[in-house]
């Protein structure tokens, strides 16, 4: 034993490098082929090869060889026999002459005998065969002794569990591109509902026909002009969509009324908000503040809103756009009662209840949107789609945008009123 | 016909023979030089090289990795028919070679 000290030393270093190599998760080929030197260098082996095993196939796939010639296979086959008999000697070597008994030896004797492949060691991790290593004779011409087959044995251990790992990697992409592909399809069909569920809301609403889906699209556009993650626009869009639903419990005379309804009907109306609420938070969303939208967007900036009569900062930002996005539908389109308004009405109408009614930050957001498709900065049509062309290019609206962008000023002076008054 | 070739940036010059391509080993055989060396020998075989000298004069340590590489030339000289001689060893590498069995198959200078 003292003889080999410096054989041991020697090989150490090598399972010790081995162990270093496959912790680094560099590339998995150069990996394996980084270990088949390892092992050949550590006990001075003339040629050898590392495979994958395939249990699908049922194939010893050569990820590495070393000196076994272009006619060794680079693919061997493995049948039931073989497997079970390699599953019940577990990671140990085998004598690829004393094993002749196996179809796997029989079968591949010649490329074996031609390079003098001696040894086989089935890769057995976790009582599943990942690989096999093929190793062939010693530069010594020596057979191999029990301490160097026991190194072959904790180096081919290191090259299983690698193997295991890229394995067991392959799979986890293989499930995750399953499941991102399922996510997707959930998530379409879930901005369909989302967007049938708009459509049966407006259909309540003969007058304003398509309201919801409108103020949908505004408030992905206010988001989109945010620079929001196409995650976040797309939980905006949907906060958009249902911020009516509560109105599916409103009579539908109240929402009809050709004319403007009285203190009763109103009362029953504003109950929408605290109802679409209800609906919603009883679903479970992928995107969280859509309940609170439809409970909010009828709240403003200086407290006078409802249901709850919040300050600024008490707002839930989503309510905020979709409250933007709801008035300025509401402006710009016709009602029983009332005529749409001019674009530049509406545009004043922004201007000025910007840090009253609405977070300023949002009128510009929303303004600046327009105005870059007005000056054809943007090969997006949307707002022409929403609004139609006559209405966009109406005369001075262009400048009326530029002046009220110019005077606007991003926080309003409402703010910090709720902390105030909390003080 | 003599073919020197080196990986060193400053290399040392081989003694000449016919047919013979001097390969200088560098101070640290691993797996980066090591390739380079074997796939410049494989180009000095294929090119009709009769013997591969390796001088080893510069070399301090030799890894594991680069025992597989030097096995690999050997195997490949002796598919070709050619020789392989060391030259310059250091005692330790000499002792390593002899231990793994590569001196059963090369020349020592």
């Amino acid at each position: 034993m003292i003889e080999q000290s410096p054989k041991l030393i020697h090989a150490f270093g090598a399972l010790a490098e081995l162990g270093q190599e496959v912790a680094n998760k560099n590339n998995f080929q150069e990996t394996i082929r980084t270990s088949l030197h390892l092992l050949s260098g550590a006990l001075g082996i003339m040629r050898g090869g590392v495979a994958r095993y395939s249990r699908y196939a049922r194939e010893m796939n050569m990820l590495a060889v070393r000196g076994l010639g272009d006619e060794f296979p680079l693919s061997l086959s493995v049948c039931v026999e073989d497997e079970r008999q390699f599953l019940a000697n577990g990671l140990n070597v085998i004598d690829a002459r004393a094993a002749r008994v196996l179809p796997f030896f029989q079968v591949y004797a010649t490329s074996f005998e031609r390079r003098r492949v001696e040894l086989f060691v089935p890769l057995v991790i976790r009582d599943e065969i990942v690989g096999g290593l093929f190793l062939g004779e010693k530069a010594t011409g020596e057979e191999y002794s029990s301490y160097e087959k026991e190194i072959i044995c904790a180096m081919g251990r290191h090259i299983g569990v690698a193997i295991s790992q890229r394995n067991l990697l392959a799979e986890i992409e293989r499930h995750s591109e399953e499941n991102r592909k399922l996510f997707d399809d959930l998530r379409r069909t879930y901005a369909d509902t989302v967007k049938a569920f708009a459509t049966a809301i407006d259909c309540k609403d003969k007058y304003t026909e398509g309201h919801s889906v409108r103020v949908g699209k505004y408030t992905e556009l206010i988001a989109t002009e945010l620079e929001w993650s196409p995650e976040q626009v797309e939980g905006a869009a949907t906060a958009g969509y249902l911020h009516d639903v509560g109105k599916l419990t409103v009579e539908r005379k109240i929402i009809n009324a050709p004319y403007r309804i009285n203190a009763k009907e109103s009362a029953e109306l504003n109950k929408h908000p605290t109802v679409g609420y209800e609906i919603l938070q009883a679903i479970h969303h992928p995107f969280t503040d859509v309940p609170l939208a439809a409970k909010y967007h009828h709240e403003r900036l200086d407290g006078r809103g409802y249901p709850d009569g919040l300050y600024d900062r008490e707002i839930p930002y989503i309510a905020k756009i979709v409250n933007l996005a709801d008035s300025f539908d509401a402006m710009t389109t016709d009602r029983p009662y009332k005529a749409r308004r001019p674009a530049i009405d509406v545009v004043d109408d922004l201007r000025r209840n910007a840090g009253k009614q609405f977070a300023p930050e949002l009128v510009i957001a929303f303004m600046r949107g327009i105005l870059r498709e007005l000056k054809s900065e943007t090969k997006d049509r949307r707002f022409r789609r929403l609004l139609g062309r006559e209405y966009m290019e109406a005369e001075g609206l262009m400048p009326a945008i530029s002046s009220a962008l110019n005077e606007l000023e991003p926080t309003s002076t409402l703010t910090y009123i709720a902390v105030n008054q909390a003080q | 016909m003599t073919e020197n070739t080196s990986f060193d940036p400053d290399p040392a010059v081989g003694t000449p023979s016919a047919q013979s391509a001097i390969v200088i080993a560098g101070d640290y055989l691993n797996k980066l030089t090591g390739e380079k060396i074997e796939r410049e020998c494989r180009d000095k075989l294929n090119a009709g090289a009769r013997e591969i000298v390796v001088d080893f004069s510069e070399t301090e340590i030799i890894n594991s990795i680069g025992i597989s590489i030097l096995l690999g030339v050997i195997d490949d000289a002796q598919n070709a028919g050619a020789k392989v001689v060391f030259s310059d060893l250091k005692p330790e590498s000499a002792e390593l070679f002899d231990m793994l069995g590569l001196t059963k198959h090369v020349t020592i200078q």
